[in-house]
Order: C-alpha cells, then sequence, then structure tokens
C-alpha cells in the first residue's frame, strides 16, 4: 500500500509528518523548519506559499491571504463582523466564499490546497517517492461543511483523504504512543484560529473519546486583536492617525501585537516600536504581562465554559481527570497555563512540542490505516448534534452530539396529500431548539412514488462516518428498493465545483511551471548581464571600440527582454549576447593565458 | 492484517444468529461474525438483539466493566480503521456493523435507555410519550406552569421575580426528588425482573408476574421522561 501522510493543516502554520519505523517524524523543510506559515501570495511572479509569502503580510497585503481556515465551510453571512480585520477582499459565489487575489478568486478550499500542495511537495522530495494520500486533521469543533470543505481542498491538491481526524484526538495518539499513558485524559488545544476541548479514556490501546467540545472562532488571533486594538486606539489619539487606511501598517501592528504577546510569554515586559506613516515618527510603548493578562483575560476564560461541558457530557468532574495535555501555540501563554491548571487541578503535560504533536499524531492515524500499527485504535464521537427540520421549524435531533462515531439513525417518512411525489427534507447541524438558529447543511428532495396520503414508507438512513461526515440514503419499505441520495450541501462546494477546482489546479500547475521557467530564465539573464559588464569593465581595452559598441547594444536588448514575461525571449536574447561577446570572452582567455604562461616564464627563469 | 479478526469460537450463539450464508464465499455461516471459510467479514443481522451481540443475558443488571470490554473487543474486529485495504463491500459492512455496535453500546451502558429498550422487546414498542401529567402529580404540575408563565413574562429584575425564582427552585428540588423515587422505583424492579429470569419458569403465575413487572416498568419510565422534561425546562426557564 501506498505511503500515507498525516497533515495538520492549521490556521497559522501547516505541518506534514511521517511514520518512520514506528516513530511520528515531522518533515522539515529546505531550512530545516517543518512549520510552514498558512499563507499564500499573490506576487508579480505567481502565487508563493508558506514563509516567502509570509513576508508579503506587510509589503503586498491585499494579495496575500491568511488564517484561510476561519473561512472553511462558511458563507459571508457568518463572518460579516470579522471581514474589517482582514485586508484581502472576500466576495461570495453561489454560497462559498471567494478570497480575490488580483484578478481572479479562489475558494478557500482552493487556498488550503495551495499549502497542502507545498507540504505534499515536502514530503514528496524528502521522501524521494510520489505522495498521493493522506490523514489530514481538523479541530474537534469542525461541523460537517468544514470537514467537507478541508476533504475538498485535499482533492484539489491532489491529495486523496482517507481520513480527516480530530486535531485533539490526533494529539493524544502522538502523546499515548510516546507515554503509553492509561487513564483519563483531557487534550486543551488553544491555536491561531480555534479552541478544543477533548475529554478521553486510554486504556489497553483504545482512545474512546467521551465528549468534546470547544469554539472555532477561538485563538490566538483575537489575542493579537485585542493588542492590536489598544495600540491603534492609542495611535489615534496620541498622533491623530487613523491607521485604518493602511492596509500595510495594520498588518505591520498585527505582526508586532503578536511579536510582543510571544516575548510576554518569557518576559515579564517589553517594548513596542511602530514606525508610523506620513513621517508622524515613532509609536514606542512598553507592555507588561500583567497588562496583556488583564487585556486576554475574558479570552481565555471563554475557553473554560467549553471545558465544563464537556466534563459534564462526559459525565465526569474536573477531579476525575488524570492528565492535561497541552496543544497549539497559544498554550504557551503562562496565563493559560495556569487557567488550565486551576480548573482540572493538576499540572498539564507539555512534553511533546505542541506545534508538532497534531501532524505526529497524523501519521500515527496514517499508519493504523495503511496496516502498520494495529495495536491502536481512536474511537472518536461527532461534536455537533444533527436532526432535521420537523413542523414548525423546530430541529428534531437524530444523533446526539458526543456520540461515537460511525453513527447512525433512522427515520420513516410518509406523505401528506394524496399523489404527493416528493418530501423536502432540510438536515440541521446544532444544539439549538430552533432549525433558524442552527447551522443548515444539507436540503434534499425524497423521491416518493404517487399513493394515497400517508401510505409511502421511506426509511432515511443518517450515517456520520469516521470522518465525521454525513451520508444520507433512502430505502423505500414497500419496494425494498435504495435510492441514492444528491445532497446538495448549504454551504460548500457541490461535487461539479470540486472537479473544476481539481481542472483549475491542473492549469494553475502549468501556470506554476511557467512561472517558475520564468523567474529562473530572468534571474540567469540577470547574472549573465552582470558578469558581462564585469567583462567590459574589465578587458574592453582588449577588442577595438566597435565591438565594445555592438556588445554594449545586444546586453540592452537582453536587460529588456528581461522585463517581459516570456521565459524563450529571455533565452534567445541571452544565447544573442552571449554570441555577440565571444570575441571579448576569447580575447580575455588568451590574455589570462599569456599572462599565465608570462608568470611561469618569470618562475622559472628565477 | 489479520490481527482483528478474532475469533468467538468458545461462546456461539447458533439459535439467535439464523443459519446464514457468506455474502462472499456463499459457505454456511456459523461462527459470529466473520465466516469460517474465508474470513470475511459479515453484515450483522438487524434481528440480531443488543444482549446477544455483546453477548450478555436480557437482564437489567450488568457488569459495567464486561460490557465495556466486550464493547472495545467488537470494535477492533469492525472499525472502519482496519477495512483501509479490503473491497469496498467489507468497508460497508464495517461502517454499518460500527454505526449498528455503536449504538448498541450507548443504548445498554444506561441503565434508563437499557430498560427502554428492553421493554421494546419484550412487549413491543413502548416509548409512549406522555402529554398529560402523571395522575399523583396532576395539580401540582399545573399550578408549576402557571408559575413558570408567570415567571416568564415577568420583569426579571423586580422583587416580585425574585419570590418566584425562589418558588421555582424549591419546585425544582421537589421535583427532583420525585424523580429520584422513581428511579429507586425503577431498580427494584429491575431486580424483580432480573429475579423472575433467573428462576426461569413457564407457570401462569410467572408470566402474570412478567406482564405485571413490564407494566409498572412502562408507567414509572414514562411518568420519569414527563417530569425530567418538566425539569429541564425549569431549569433552563430560571437560568
Ligand atoms: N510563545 C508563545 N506565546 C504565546 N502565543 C504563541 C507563542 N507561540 C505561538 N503562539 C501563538 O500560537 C498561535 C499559533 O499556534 P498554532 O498551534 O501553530 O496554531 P494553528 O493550529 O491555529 O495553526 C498564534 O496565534 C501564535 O501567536
Ligand atoms: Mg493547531
Amino acid at each position: 500500500m501506498a505511503r500515507i501522510v498525516g497533515i495538520d493543516l492549521g490556521t497559522t502554520n501547516s505541518l506534514v509528518a511521517y511514520m518512520d519505523k514506528g516513530t511520528p517524524r515531522v518533515i522539515a523543510g529546505r531550512h530545516e523548519r517543518a512549520m510552514v506559515p498558512s499563507v499564500v501570495a499573490l506576487t508579480d511572479n505567481g502565487l508563493i506559499v508558506g514563509d516567502p509569502a509570509k513576508e508579503h503580510l506587510t509589503r503586498n497585503p491585499e494579495r496575500t491571504v491568511y488564517s484561510v481556515k476561519r473561512f472553511m465551510g462558511k458563507d459571508l453571512a457568518d463572518v460579516q463582523n470579522e471581514l474589517a480585520y482582514f485586508p484581502y477582499t472576500l466576495t461570495e459565489k453561489g454560497g462559498v466564499i471567494r478570497i480575490k487575489l488580483g484578478e481572479k478568486t479562489y475558494s478557500p478550499p482552493q487556498i488550503s490546497a495551495m499549502i497542502l500542495k507545498e507540504l505534499k511537495l515536502r514530503a514528496e522530495a524528502f521522501l524521494g517517492e510520489s505522495i498521493t494520500k493522506a490523514v489530514i486533521t481538523v479541530p474537534a469543533y469542525f461541523n460537517d461543511s468544514q470537514r467537507q470543505a478541508t476533504k475538498d481542498a485535499g482533492m484539489i491538491a491532489g491529495l486523496e483523504v482517507l481520513r480527516i481526524i480530530n486535531e485533539p484526538t490526533a494529539a493524544s495518539l502522538a502523546y499515548g504512543l510516546q507515554e503509553k499513558t492509561q487513564g483519563t485524559i483531557a487534550v486543551y488545544d488553544l491555536g491561531g484560529g480555534t479552541f478544543d476541548i477533548s475529554i478521553l479514556k486510554l486504556k489497553n490501546g483504545i482512545f474512546e473519546v467521551l465528549a468534546t467540545n470547544g469554539d472555532t472562532h477561538l485563538g490566538g488571533d483575537d489575542i493579537d486583536r485585542i493588542i492590536a486594538d489598544l495600540f491603534l486606539g492609542e495611535i489615534q489619539k496620541q498622533f491623530g492617525l487613523d491607521l485604518n487606511a493602511h492596509p500595510d501598517h495594520m498588518q505591520g501592528i498585527r505582526l508586532e501585537a503578536e511579536r510582543a504577546k510571544i516575548r510576554l510569554s518569557d518576559e515579564l515586559k517589553t517594548t513596542v516600536n511602530l514606525e508610523l506613516p506620513d513621517g508622524k515618527g515613532l509609536f514606542t510603548r512598553e507592555l507588561t504581562r500583567e497588562q496583556l493578562e488583564s487585556l486576554c483575560n475574558a479570552l481565555v476564560e471563554r475557553t473554560l465554559g467549553p471545558c465544563r461541558l464537556a466534563l459534564n457530557d462526559a459525565g465526569l468532574t474536573a477531579a476525575d481527570i488524570d492528565e492535561v495535555v497541552l496543544v497549539g501555540g497559544s498554550t504557551r501563554m503562562p496565563l493559560v497555563r495556569q487557567r488550565v491548571q486551576d480548573l482540572f487541578g493538576t499540572q498539564p503535560h507539555c512534553e511533546l512540542n505542541p506545534d508538532e504533536v497534531v501532524a505526529l499524531g497524523a501519521a500515527v492515524q496514517a499508519d493504523i490505516l495503511s496496516g502498520g500499527t494495529t495495536d491502536m485504535l481512536l474511537l472518536d464521537v461527532t461534536p455537533l448534534s444533527l436532526g432535521i427540520e420537523t413542523m414548525g421549524g423546530v430541529m428534531s435531533s437524530l444523533i446526539r452530539r458526543n456520540t461515537t462515531i460511525p453513527a447512525s439513525a433512522k427515520e420513516m417518512f410518509t406523505t401528506y396529500v394524496d399523489g404527493q411525489t416528493g418530501v423536502d427534507i432540510h438536515i440541521l447541524q446544532g444544539e439549538r431548539e430552533l432549525a433558524k438558529d442552527n447551522r443548515s447543511l444539507a436540503r434534499f428532495r425524497l423521491k416518493v412514488p404517487p399513493l394515497p396520503a400517508g401510505v409511502p414508507r421511506i426509511e432515511v438512513t443518517f450515517l456520520i462516518d469516521a470522518n465525521g461526515i454525513l451520508n444520507v440514503m433512502a430505502k423505500d419499505m414497500r419496494t425494498g428498493e435504495t435510492q441514492s441520495i444528491e445532497v446538495k450541501p448549504s454551504y460548500g462546494l457541490s461535487d461539479q465545483e470540486v472537479e473544476r477546482m481539481i481542472e483549475d489546479s491542473f492549469k494553475f500547475a502549468a501556470d506554476d511551471v511557467g512561472a517558475r521557467k520564468l523567474i529562473e530564465a530572468r534571474l540567469d539573464a540577470g547574472a549573465l548581464i552582470i558578469t558581462t559588464e564585469k567583462s567590459l569593465t574589465d578587458g574592453g581595452q582588449l577588442i577595438s571600440a566597435d565591438e565594445v559598441t555592438a556588445i554594449r547594444q545586444v546586453l540592452s536588448v537582453l536587460a529588456a527582454a528581461k522585463d517581459g514575461n516570456d521565459p524563450r525571449t529571455i533565452r534567445a536574447r541571452m544565447a544573442d549576447l552571449e554570441q555577440a561577446a565571444k570575441s571579448l570572452t576569447v580575447a580575455m582567455l588568451n590574455d589570462s593565458l599569456k599572462r599565465g604562461l608570462q608568470g611561469k616564464k618569470v618562475s622559472e627563469v628565477t | 492484517m489479520d490481527g482483528h479478526t478474532h475469533q468467538h469460537t468458545s461462546d456461539r450463539r447458533e439459535l439467535q444468529m439464523a443459519r446464514s450464508m457468506c455474502w462472499h464465499c456463499q459457505s454456511e455461516v456459523s461462527g459470529e461474525y466473520f465466516c469460517d471459510r474465508c474470513v470475511k467479514v459479515q453484515p450483522v443481522s438487524k434481528e440480531l438483539d443488543y444482549f446477544t451481540c455483546f453477548g450478555i443475558p436480557r437482564r437489567l443488571a450488568l457488569d459495567q466493566q464486561q460490557l465495556e470490554t466486550k464493547f472495545y473487543e467488537l470494535s477492533r474486529a469492525f472499525h472502519p480503521d482496519f477495512y483501509q485495504n479490503k473491497s469496498d463491500a467489507e468497508q460497508t459492512i464495517s461502517l454499518g456493523n460500527s454505526a449498528m455496535l455503536n449504538t448498541a453500546y450507548r443504548t445498554l451502558r444506561d441503565p434508563i435507555q437499557r430498560a427502554e429498550y428492553l421493554l421494546d422487546l419484550e412487549a413491543g414498542s413502548v416509548k409512549e410519550i406522555r402529554t398529560t401529567p402523571p395522575a399523583d402529580l396532576f395539580e401540582e404540575i399545573l399550578e408549576l406552569q402557571d408559575t413558570l408563565d408567570e415567571f416568564r413574562a415577568s420583569d426579571r429584575t423586580s422583587d416580585a421575580a425574585a419570590a418566584l425564582r425562589s418558588q421555582l427552585q424549591s419546585e425544582r428540588t421537589a421535583l427532583e426528588g420525585r424523580q429520584r423515587d422513581m428511579e429507586t422505583q425503577l431498580q427494584q424492579l429491575f431486580g424483580r425482573w432480573d429475579a423472575l429470569q433467573d428462576r426461569g419458569e413457564a407457570t401462569d403465575q410467572a408470566r402474570t408476574e412478567r406482564d405485571r413487572i413490564l407494566k409498572d416498568m412502562r408507567d414509572i419510565l414514562s411518568n420519569r421522561t414527563y417530569v425530567k422534561n418538566i425539569v429541564n425546562d425549569l431549569v433552563a426557564t430560571i437560568a
């Protein structure tokens, strides 16, 4: 069986890991950093991903996409109150968010696919084989649409997503493997954009999730915003300057706020310096850990509610938790550690690198799927209740939250009027009473044979698979015929759209290759121009003035071609220059040979 | 990849398992969940009840530890994680069996759900939804509904609302006490049921006793659900 890699597709950072003879390892890139910032930028030379893209956050904010995970499986209305924070432009097409990058727009799965492709390439370069299968992690509290969007991203990137697993449970697999832990553990995962809490029971290699809870819109990003908002207010007051009109500076402030926050995890105070636009000088401010903690106390407090709910759903109290595992960059904050310790009354574990542990766990799960690891088994749960809309716009729950998956429920449907040929079904996910307050997953029309009212009996099976993704099947109880149901997701891409995006991604791949050729041609042309100029300076006197003029002429033609967009033209002009400069090259070679010989002679004489 | 295809040779229940054919090699399946000949996983029959599925007697007291051990064992046998390299047919069976197993475990693990399920098996579908209060609670609940309405309509900051809230609080305590009483009664009925089954008598007297227990169980279960819903509503209102 082909190798399966494990991928942590994070809001802030993404990683790929593989199983190396029973030990999961993350794959580092050329610069020995395993973390790929989840950033995609459109530059003059095409789309770039990761560390180089991160540099464009301040240089090129309108064309640099970060935290795209926040938009996976959402529509514009869901994220309305956040839009102001993002310098890039979001639009909507057919219920799916589109992100504008230059002339084109991309769906969040397409942007995520670019990050996945970068990881895929890394893994292929490192392992020396083609990689086509992956396990990808998602926050445990991701709903069906968000999971589906993640799967779509994998497909667009040319990866078969064999399993979607939850980040905290992945982390527990990595821990379980390492520590051979038994007992009840809580995994607290606070990253850049999401918060998850999962309570698990570990026993003889079985990892049984008892309950999970969380908030898909709570993380380090929010803390950065609070700090940045504080600075913005102060700059407005002190300098009368509204930075909202300067997107590049807004990004600068956000990044400086994050850096200050990170420094305050180790230090008690730090100084913030921000260069202001319009020649307004420097904004300087000291920030203490105490101030930071009072700023973000309420946010950290917001993570504790889901922890209590998860404990309650698991039928446990904090005292029943044997161990607490911390995951995600934001758990490096002393305040977070303190709060978690206070709640569970036990010192949290952080032996494994909180940045890597999720990817490592994904690699373990990949190994289980490929049949390598057979003693471990993860039994996960669905985070949200699944139901259908009934009379009066009320949600009737079919599968309760925290039910072990795979899970299924059956419901019988019939007709109200004679000859009725269809029944509309609206599938929902969430914990609220009214349909409209829950997440709409899909609507579909159940086909029914025309019969007197109440006679048809159609049994619909709702099945949540091991990925936490819903499948629907219908069976006519009278004829025993099964009906396959095309469920059009309320939010998200249809199969056809995903197909098209896969095709597009090949097109982009062609573009990418084109872009790379162009970059290489330009670099080579630049190098040739520089060496030729140096030769003219050093050896111009060895050839005639006419010859020098001729070379300069061809050189300026190449210089002009270098700024064009066609790598073939650039290569052709490079050949011209090499040809024109041949007399110079030969003259210089002869000259150095001559001097070499002379030198030798001199030495021989002495 | 055969680590999970364990056998249950010691514990076959031919009686419940209708003799059937292996979907794959067409040989007769007499084993539990795997074909003896080709070792392929078999779909768990829809007729198989949860007690039989877990290999435990149809009793209302059960050993949680034993139940969990069996659940883990069967999870290792059925879970889709272990069928990734197998045929589509086997993957579908694995998915269906796992979903069934998870439902079975959830039902048997909880004493109330277990009793409701047993009633269902023994006396046909019974999960009747009560829409009127149980007789002995009639007055009390009508009054409570009035108080709740009054509270909902009140200005929450007023003194009147505070008084109503404390009245509702004590009502809640009383109802929760009532719920616990019913659970105690249920425990006794569960014990009587199990004892009757253990005796295994086939007399008329035993049959009458059986019907009595089932009827009482049904009444108390539906009253308990009714009271529980009222309490939930009450808690949500005064929260
Ligand atoms: N030392 C630190 N102190 C405080 N926050 C940190 C520290 N290191 C990283 N972070 C924060 O952690 C978040 C990223 O965590 P990560 O687990 O990589 O996120 P995600 O899983 O969302 O990609 C960012 O908000 C970052 O600012
Ligand atoms: Mg993460």
